[in-house]
């Protein structure tokens, strides 16, 4: 990465990462409180820590240029969270995007003064990446709330299976190793 | 030419507003989405358990069937209740909105959405109180803050009170001591009046109303489901142990969830109390009739709780038992503890319960006569009286999870973790504020363990997966336990969504795994037939 840009972006880091907080916490209107930013305890407001912590780690990551894959628990944290509170696909995924317009503002004046436009649009390139990613957790996410439906009615209905002879579970293997003994 | 199809603009999809909702909290009806309401209760229930306004109908329709005049039925509801129910009525006055309880809830925490906050759940109704029985409402109306009593608020109410698993955190916080499990008690009672309640709390009430539990397991299913977890016991311990059923002039009756007696991983749990019990050679007997510990009659209204606890008292006085146990299970413990007697009581015909292997006189249930299961096993294992093996349970790193009910609501604390100190070598506690009598509800308690609302329930349980989460990272813990059978059943998908690789389990599936029985066979699985470590198997 374009080393003039990835010291404006360290610079400017902090600022970016608490806008982002604010960004992401403004899309629960209702919380006119202020307790998903204010509350610091880590237990009692997991939304907030979660939030907080994971895009530090996302930007920490991108901000060494490394590879993100490094960021990918932290995406997963804050998607989680996402994926299943009454958003629309849309509204839940709009954070990764938003860091596109948080970043140039903060950046502000020096993208054209100091000639880094080309740095920024690979940076945003990053971000494209990184909206993929979250994509996939995303529906990863909306799939297994449905498979935890069907895991739970398996659970509940285990032992009526087993009864009538409709399921077994020792697998093959295991019949083979233990007569090996 | 293909119909012109209008696509957001750039930016459009991502646009927040920041701006707080136009309406008052008052004017902001209820949505309901899918995910995060349970459907509603089914005629045939409702009918079996003579319950009003039996008809099938949807959370998602319009048109909720309501009779006419619901409105008097409502109001007259609230009057009968005010006047019966002492603490109803300070609850309703009290409240001086400080917001000690706000944050405390696990739905408030994990959504935001401020009427999930104690104070304003109470709200909802105490707005409809004050218009309708204080002066104040009556001549100021919303100046003080009151509201009518209109459809929207019907559902509002269905809405929330059916979003509070009646744990009890915010209670805790609450200098008034103000129970807001009470306010969703009566909120749920009153819309019980005209018909409201959910398929999850409905059908299983009558279940246990024609067959006696949850399930609507029937006797030989029973029997017949014990009978094939003894079957797995003599296949991993070499032991036949010897249930029995209703029988006469046993010391003690045993009575658990049902729960317990289908489905993973409850019947582990259930198959540990067959292996302690017999390991003791207990005089005991299990029930086919009073063959429930819990009580969803306890989340749709007084009466019908009162109903569905009567079999206990019961079915002890016909079989001659001295005193009773309970089993592993979490809102059966606040019925239990403290209605059971006031309905009920006295149970002269029942003795204060003595343990016959230690002696010990459990004087807490003097009244009850009746003891939690790890009462009685913290007993045993206080004095020794048990051969353990807690190597057996180094594969497992264990956190507890204390049940809001037994902890909040019967202060059992101490005993379940002297259980598990004394049978996992791995014990690691989760963070003070979110344990004991701070506990995070499972978010499915109170009837609230549907699968349609899984979202909901994903949401509710977030601040305790997230404490999970914590001790899973920082000492590895790879298995939750629990003294309740809701939690045995919800717990899972918890953990599957949160924590993948997180287990769950009863306290007594841990004990009698480390149990060493006499004249046992060399165990090498555990009740979960997995190998032990070290012993073989596919290691």
């Amino acid at each position: 990465m374009d080393i003039k840009f990835n010291e404006f972006l360290k610079e400017k880091k902090s600022d970016i990462s608490k806008r982002w907080l604010e960004v992401i916490l403004a899309s629960y209107p209702n919380d006119k409180s202020g307790f998903l930013m204010n509350q610091q305890d880590r237990f009692a407001n997991p939304i907030g820590y979660t939030f907080s912590t994971g895009i530090d780690g996302i930007l920490e990551v991108l901000v060494k240029g490394e590879d993100f894959s490094e960021s990918i628990s932290f995406l997963e944290d804050i998607i989680k969270v996402r994926a299943i509170q009454d958003f629309s696909p849309s509204k839940a995924m709009a954070f990764i995007f938003q860091l596109k317009t948080i970043v140039r503002e903060a950046l502000g004046k020096d993208i054209g003064q100091s000639q880094i436009d080309l740095a920024l649009l690979e940076f945003e390139s990053k971000i494209d990446d990184l909206a993929l990613t979250a994509f996939d957790i995303y529906v990863k996410c909306r799939e297994q709330i449905y498979e935890l439906r069907t895991d739970e009615l398996k659970r509940m209905t285990f032992t009526l299976l087993k009864k009538a002879n409709l399921m077994s579970e020792i697998p093959v293997q295991e019949f083979e190793h233990k007569d090996q003994k | 030419m293909a119909p012109k199809v209008k696509l957001p603009k750039p930016g459009e999809l991502s646009q927040i507003d920041f701006k707080t909702p136009a309406t008052d909290w008052m004017d902001t009806p209820v949505e309901f989405k899918p995910g995060t309401y349970c459907w509603g209760a089914k005629e045939k229930d409702l009918l079996t358990l003579g319950l009003p306004n039996p008809r099938q109908w949807s959370p998602a329709d319009e048109d909720w069937k309501i009779p006419e005049g619901w409105e008097s039925t409502i109001l007259d509801g609230i009057a009968e209740r005010l006047s019966k129910y002492r603490s109803f009525k300070i609850f309703m006055d009290i409240c001086v909105r400080c917001g000690a309880c706000a944050d405390k809830c696990h739905f408030y925490i994990a959504t935001g959405d401020p009427k999930n906050m104690p104070v304003l759940r109470a709200e909802l109704l105490r707005s409809v109180y004050k218009k309708y029985f204080t002066k104040s409402g009556k001549f100021l109306g919303r100046l003080a803050g009151a509201r009518e009593l209109n459809m929207d608020v019907l559902k509002e109410w269905w809405s929330y009170f059916f979003q509070c698993t009646e744990c009890r955190r915010c209670s805790v916080f609450c200098p008034y001591g103000i129970d807001q499990a009470e306010v969703t008690i009566i909120g749920r009672e009153l819309l019980n009046l005209v018909g409201l309640n959910i398929d999850w709390i409905a059908g299983p009430a009558a279940a246990c109303y024609m067959k006696g539990n949850h399930l609507g397991l029937e006797p030989h299913a029973i029997t017949g489901n014990i009978e094939s977890m003894v079957d797995d016991i003599e296949d991993i311990t070499g032991i036949r142990v010897n249930p029995t059923f209703n029988r006469k002039g046993a010391e003690i009756m045993f009575v658990t969830p049902s729960g317990d007696l289908l489905g993973e991983p409850g019947v582990y749990t259930c198959m540990g109390y067959l292996m302690l019990f017999h390991e003791l050679g207990l005089d005991y007997t299990w029930s086919t009739y009073a063959s429930e510990g819990g009580n969803f009659g306890f989340f749709t209204s007084n009466e019908t709780a009162k109903r569905l606890n009567y079999k206990i008292y019961a079915e002890a006085k016909r079989l001659g038992v001295k005193y009773i146990i309970g089993g592993e299970c979490g809102h059966m413990w606040r019925v239990l503890n403290q209605y059971m007697d006031t309905w009920h009581g006295p149970a002269d015909f029942l003795e204060v319960p003595v343990s016959p292997i230690t002696g010990t006189v459990f004087e807490n249930a003097k009244s009850t006569k009746m003891i939690h299961i790890s009462e009685f096993t913290a007993d045993l294992i206080k004095h020794k009286k048990l051969n353990l093996d807690p190597t057996r349970n180094d594969h497992l790193k264990v956190t507890f999870h204390d049940s809001c009910n037994p902890s909040r609501g019967m202060g059992m604390l101490e005993e379940p973790r002297e259980i598990i100190k004394a049978v996992c070598n791995n014990f690691y506690e989760m963070p003070e504020n979110t344990i004991r009598e701070k506990t995070f509800c499972c978010g499915s308690g109170s009837g609230l363990n549907a699968s349609e609302n899984m979202e909901q329930r994903m949401r509710g349980g977030f601040p305790r997966a997230n404490a999970v989460k914590y001790v899973k990272e920082k000492h590895g813990v790879n298995m939750l336990a629990n003294v309740c059978a809701v939690d045995r059943a919800a717990l899972p998908a918890l953990m599957d969504y949160w924590n993948p690789g997180v287990g769950v389990t009863g306290v007594t599936e841990l004990v009698a795994n480390a149990l060493v029985m006499k004249g046992e066979k060399e165990r090498t699985t555990n009740l979960r037939f997995e190998d032990l470590p070290g012993k073989g198997g596919n290691e």
